[in-house]
């Protein structure tokens, strides 16, 4: 569904990116750990065309999708819960929703995927008519979750869903990530928390400033020893 | 009483000129964090094309474009006789004006601003102050730097009020037409996809990406939407003095831009509120004080506002949650 074939991204001098090949298929959940500064943001990023590859192709359906308007892409079935979440903190969390189907015209269609996102985080039902800036960081992943999966996506990128949140918030979100892959949604996934991630995923990538040192099912990366020493502090 | 009942009303239709203009810096201000400080000339441009679609680009304007002396080229809506001055004149040579402006304001946006979009904010100040340059001395070659004596547009008459004040039906007119476009805009603003698209752009330029919203258009239609109301406010400032220069959108756009600091800068009603206070307090300073301080009151509250309120009165300080 997603191929990077050797990605590189700039910030003006600065590499962020240096040569990086992976592979999303179709209803996989893929995750990509590593630490901070790695580059994992910076994929997401440049996948959803908000930041251009300074060379290598991202192939999206059989089609070169790099340095393409973020806007098109979400009509091409991408959508990202941004790190930081980004939600709209001076409107209403149904206006939040609303907006993350800005490109749907059909009414009845936005009514149904509201619910079904009030159904997945009854907790935003409760909040309804609050502002986004007013709700608990925790509220706010579940409204960016809720908020990307507006636009009805094929391929969803997660960066940090868990990060900054309570350990029970942390399962509610992990819960809503397996729920979303049992519809059928791809799912890319950046994670700090690697036992969580390795453990919700099919396969993972290891960065490492800016390239890949590892890959394979994220079953056998959780038991290999190099990734419990460098990631799940065991 | 009388005089305060007059600069009230002087100072209510000059403040909501103001409100007009502000709005164009504080919806620019929210798109692209930048002080469009060209928009003052905007400004200026929009009186000139009132007055050109008014009274025609004159025989040596009209034969230069290869166009006939007595058309309506050379000689305009009025001096062709095409429209008698009426309220429909006005609001014709206003909406034309508008149009017009709403074009500028899209190229300069196209050809000054997005260029230089991914380079710091300095870069693009700089680069606003070049365009302000540009037109302004631009204007005084293609308009001539003499001033302009602009045309009736519909014939003003004074009408009596109780206590002795009296006041110009081109200050209703301005009052009402003004308010009308205010209205409009919070209608586009708050109620239409693009206005919703408009405030996700400024809240948050990559999550309003993310929703699928092209963004590029949205600040083109910005700079559209703002310049057409600056164009408005040139054409509304020569029906009530009229006389217009080149010059003209330099003072009266630093106003503007302290009104809307004043209001809250990105803030809609902020830059709305914020007009309106500027005019009264300028015309009240004119009524009662002493007219030689007409164009520092805006600046002292300036000062004021920046010293204890630097968010504007109705602007927020905004908070980020962990």
């Amino acid at each position: 569904m997603l191929t990077l074939e050797n990605v590189f991204v700039n910030y003006g001098a600065i590499e962020a990116l240096t040569g990086i090949s992976m592979h999303v298929e179709q209803g996989e959940v893929v995750t990509l750990i590593g630490a901070n500064g790695a580059g994992k943001t910076t994929t997401l990023r440049t996948i959803t065309g908000l930041l251009e590859p300074r060379q290598g192709r991202i192939i999206y359906e059989g089609e070169d999708i790099g340095g393409r308007p973020t806007h098109k892409l979400v009509a091409r079935g991408i959508s990202m819960s941004p790190e930081g979440r980004g939600v709209f903190a001076n409107l209403s969390v149904r206006e939040n929703l609303q907006m993350g189907a800005y490109l749907i015209k059909d009414r009845g269609k936005v009514a149904a995927d509201m619910d079904r996102a009030f159904k997945m985080f009854p907790r935003l039902k409760e909040r309804e008519s609050q502002k986004a800036g007013t709700l608990s960081g925790g509220e706010q992943q579940m409204l960016a979750m809720g908020r990307a999966l507006m636009s009805n996506p094929r391929l969803l990128l997660l960066d940090e869903p868990s990060l900054g949140l309570a350990p029970l918030v942390v399962h509610t979100i992990f819960e809503a990530i397996d729920e979303i892959r049992g519809k059928g949604t791809t799912i890319l996934l950046v994670e700090q928390n690697a036992h969580a991630a390795l453990s919700h995923s099919d396969r993972a990538y290891v960065l490492e400033t800016g390239r890949i040192v590892m890959e394979g099912p994220s079953k056998e990366l959780a038991a290999d020893p190099r990734i419990k020493e460098a990631y799940l502090g065991e | 009483m009388s005089t305060f009942l007059q600069q009230l009303i002087n100072g209510v239709s000059l403040g909501a000129i103001y409100s007009l203009i502000a709005l164009g810096y504080t919806m620019v201000y929210g798109v692209l964090k930048l002080i469009n400080f060209a928009h003052g000339d905007v400004y200026m441009v929009g009186a000139f094309m009132g007055y050109y679609l008014a009274n025609g680009l004159g025989v040596r304007g009209a034969q230069a474009l290869g166009m006939s002396a007595d058309g309506l080229l050379a000689r305009g809506l009025l001096g062709s006789g095409a429209m008698e001055p009426s309220l429909i004149t006005a609001l014709a040579v206003m909406l034309l004006a508008m149009a017009i402006c709403a074009a500028l304001g899209v190229i300069i946006e196209r050809f000054a601003y997005r260029p230089v979009r991914k380079y710091s904010r300095l870069t693009a100040l700089i680069t606003a102050i070049g365009v302000s340059l540009l037109l302004e001395n631009g204007g005084q070659v293609v308009f001539g730097a003499d001033p302009k004596f602009f045309p009736e547009l519909f014939k003003k008459r004074n009408i009596e009020l109780f206590g002795g004040a009296s006041i110009n039906s081109a200050d209703i007119i301005v009052l009402v037409i003004a308010l009308a476009l205010m209205i409009g805009l919070q209608l586009v603003v708050f109620r239409t996809k693009t206005g919703r698209a408009m405030r996700a752009v400024s809240f948050n330029l990559q999550s309003a990406k993310l929703m699928g919203i092209n963004t590029d258009r949205i600040i083109a239609f910005t700079f559209a939407l703002g310049s057409a109301l600056a164009a408005a406010a040139g054409v509304l400032v020569a029906i009530r003095i009229p006389r217009i220069d080149p010059l003209m959108g330099i003072l009266v756009g630093l106003k503007a831009f302290v009104a809307a600091v004043l209001g809250g800068i990105g803030n809609i009603p902020g830059a709305m509120l914020g007009g309106l206070l500027i005019g009264v307090t300028e015309t009240m300073v004119v009524g009662y004080l002493s007219p030689t301080y007409k164009d520092a009151v805006a600046f002292a509250i300036l000062i004021l506002i920046l010293l204890f309120r630097p968010s504007g009165l109705l602007g927020s300080v905004s908070q980020e949650k962990v």
